[in-house]
């Protein structure tokens, strides 16, 4: 069958982009009609996206590539640009489109009033045609040029609404702590530059290359590494998490549609991209199961203890992120990305679902909210889908893509597997907390909360739909997906032992949350009453922020102190001095000139004279 | 014959007509010690006319010119000065000094 629809891949990203160029030239004169066009415009995307992959679901496993653009040339060195669509990046189109369709219809909604709603969608539209041409890159130079634009648009997003200081804080901290990984992504392509054989870039090369063994093991340790590092930064984990959590500064449909399902999945998709290289290199795969697995933990226990709505479901999005890392570097490929495709719907139907809470109230503080499920049932009920979902319930999507994990790490990594274990226990536990706190109880505070509009929840039903059922693409039972997505055989990973266990885990943290927040039979400080340093060390996240702050933020800016002074006093310094002394010459010479001839005459005797003595003067020497 | 006791008399003239001219605060003397300075060049065109590599009548011819001229020069100036003297009341030189821009207008 041949790639009718693939051939015209190259048409999705540039509606956004249509979109966001038409936004930015024409915006001031539009209000409503600017968040039409850029909906429409991804809807457009959604729909190209949707033929795309339903043409690959037809059994044609041939990746379509096209690269006869050639960009740059410099002797016998040319970088070309092209696509490239096979099943991995059919599959993130359709994710990312139908994401950001769906929160451009609930901003509508959420973002209705807003002086700025255009430049809003504009942004929304760059960011979507980023992330759309980051997915069909075709080489590692052009993903990075796209890498760059989604970290911009991120910044751009996440200060929005720029009066806020908190806001601006976020836009510099995320963007400069991405930036960190940014360079270890720029180093990785460096050094696959010059290890290539005939220098090229793009991934069809790079996967003939490693499977030939063109590149010494070692060298593809450090480039797999170093393609790590800049997926540690874009996906936040460890220990370049800390930027993700205070992202949640910026509107809320940003926080689902970049901070959840998309934006921070690149960092997952590239490492997925480049499989290759980390095929190649067992220790680079221990690096990522480690660093991933550490961070799923890490990052669910800090969860727990916090009291910002949308914050808990920033660290949930890390730790999850950090179960994808996890299953990739336990050689888990097809659970890590069906990971990635369940989480991006429950995510943004969590963030969403809280955008709504956050709308209806006016607060993001979970000890203000309580007892909203009566007012608004339909947000409720979504996020219940949503929650169960990343507690990994039966049948929730996120019950299927978890266990998939776990499986894997059962049978290959067995440290691992209860790292895995109790973070879902962990998840459960802070998700029940958040649901019972937030939806539950009796009202905390006099606001009147209402349900959200329609352009709101039905999103949320959108998505409450796909995060329910969206799993069964993966079972046990029907392992079509995995073959599809990585053209063989999976192995039969059904396993009786870890379904029962991660469930006990599921249900054993949301009963616990229950019993504190719903039922109130153990008291709420039962843990953190006995042991307050505990509470104190997770809730201040384990003094990440404040160790990075104090070993180098606060040097950085000392040194930049110094270097201002510097340039202060030493480089302002002298141009001073050559003004001043330019100066006070002329003020001399105005001295000197007094209007009095005499004064004129003796001047002009004494240059006489030392010319002369001069001149003569130099006979003698 | 030598050239020296006519050059050293001009030089000795020169110096006094230099000093008399920037020093003295009376226009008039200023204006004498200028025409002292003009005869002792005058002195020397014609000690070089008699004494010098090439005698020749050109010297005398040119200091005839340049006593005429210092005529002339010595009209003009005193003229200058009467007007001078009809709008300040003073010949004092140092009170001469309209050249120089008023204060005011001076940049900083």
């Amino acid at each position: 069958m041949a790639s009718v629809y693939s051939q015209y891949a190259w048409l999705i990203p540039l509606f956004p982009l249509l979109a966001f160029l038409v936004l930015t030239a024409f915006g001031r004169q539009m209000q409503t009609l600017g968040a039409y066009i850029a909906t429409g415009c991804v809807l457009v995307s959604f729909v190209l996206s949707l033929f795309v992959c339903g043409e690959r679901l037809g059994g044609n496993a041939q990746g379509y590539t096209w690269n006869n653009f050639e960009w740059l040339k410099a002797g016998n060195l040319s970088v070309s640009a092209g696509f490239e669509v096979n099943n991995l990046n059919a599959l993130m189109l359709v994710i990312v489109t139908l994401v950001s369709l769906l929160v451009m219809i609930y901003s509508r909604g959420y973002m209705h009033g807003d002086e700025r709603i255009t430049v809003f969608y504009a942004y929304v539209s760059l960011f979507t045609f980023s992330m759309l041409g980051l997915v069909i890159a075709e080489n590692l130079l052009l993903l990075y040029i796209f890498w760059e634009l989604v970290g911009v648009c991120s910044f751009l997003l996440i200060g929005f609404w720029y009066h806020k200081p908190e806001a601006k804080a976020a836009a510099k901290k995320a963007f400069i702590v991405t930036r960190v990984g940014d360079v270890g992504l720029f180093l990785a392509i460096l050094l696959l530059f010059w290890y290539m054989p005939g220098h090229s870039l793009d991934f069809t090369s790079i996967h003939n290359a490693m499977s030939d063994g063109k590149i010494a093991g070692h060298i593809a340790t450090w480039i797999a590494i170093l393609i790590f590092i800049g997926a540690i930064g874009k996906s936040g984990q460890f220990p370049l998490h800390t930027w993700l959590p205070d992202a949640m500064e910026g509107p809320t449909p940003i926080s689902a549609l970049i901070h959840a399902a998309t934006m921070v999945a690149a960092g997952v998709y590239l490492v997925a991209r480049t499989y290759d290289v980390f095929s190649a290199s067992p220790a680079a795969l221990a690096v990522v199961a480690a660093i991933g697995g550490f961070t799923a933990i890490f990052a669910a226990t800090i969860g727990i203890a916090q009291n910002d709505i949308k914050r808990i479901l920033a660290y949930s999005t890390v730790s999850q992120l950090g179960y994808m890392m996890m299953a990739l570097g336990i050689g888990a490929y097809a659970a890590a990305i069906f990971h990635l495709f369940t989480h991006a719907f429950f995510k943004a139907l969590l963030f969403l679902a809280a955008g709504s809470v956050i709308h209806a109230v006016q607060t993001q503080d979970i000890n203000e909210m309580g007892g909203l499920a009566g007012k608004m049932k339909t947000t409720a009920w979504t996020f219940a889908v949503g929650a169960l979902a990343l507690s990994g319930i039966v049948p929730f999507s996120g019950f299927w893509s978890k266990d998939a994990i776990l499986a894997e790490a059962f049978r290959h990594n067995m440290p691992l597997f209860w790292v895995g274990l109790i973070a879902a226990f962990f998840t459960a536990f802070y998700m029940s907390r958040l649901f019972f706190l937030v939806f539950a109880g009796e009202k905390r505070s006099n606001r009147e909360a209402h349900e959200s509009p329609a352009s709101m929840t039905v999103p949320l039903i959108v998505l409450a739909v796909l995060a329910a059922f969206s799993g069964f693409v993966f079972t046990p039972f029907n392992d079509g997906f995995g073959v599809w997505l990585t053209g063989q055989e999976a192995a039969d990973h059904a396993n009786a032992i870890v379904m029962v266990l991660s469930t006990v885990a599921g249900v054993a943290g949301i009963a616990l949350g229950w019993l504190m927040y719903g039922k109130k039979s153990i008291a709420r400080d039962a843990v953190s009453g006995k042991v307050p340093w505990l509470h104190t060390l997770i809730y201040r996240k384990y003094y990440i922020d404040e160790l990075y702050d104090a070993v180098i933020v606060k040097p950085l800016k000392g040194v930049g102190v110094a270097l201002r002074a510097f340039d202060v006093y030493v480089v302002d310094g002298i141009v001073r001095l050559c003004a001043a002394a330019g100066f006070g010459l002329g003020k001399l010479g105005a001295r000197l000139q007094n209007g009095q001839v005499q004064a004129y005459g003796l001047i002009m005797l004494l240059g006489m004279i030392i010319l002369t003595v001069a001149l003569m003067g130099r006979r003698f020497i | 014959m030598v050239i020296t006791p006519y050059l050293t008399l001009g030089a000795i003239l020169f110096c006094i007509g230099l000093y008399g001219a920037l020093s003295k605060k009376n226009a008039v003397i200023v204006l004498l010690s200028i025409e002292l300075m003009l005869n002792a060049s005058n002195l020397n065109l014609i000690a070089f006319a008699r004494f010098g590599a090439n005698p020749s009548l050109t010297g005398q011819i040119f200091s005839l010119f340049t006593i005429t001229i210092a005529a002339a020069e010595v009209a003009v100036g005193i003229a200058i000065l009467i007007m001078l003297f009809r709008n300040k009341g003073t010949a004092d030189v140092n009170e001469m000094d309209s050249l120089k821009e008023s204060q005011q207008q001076r940049p900083m």
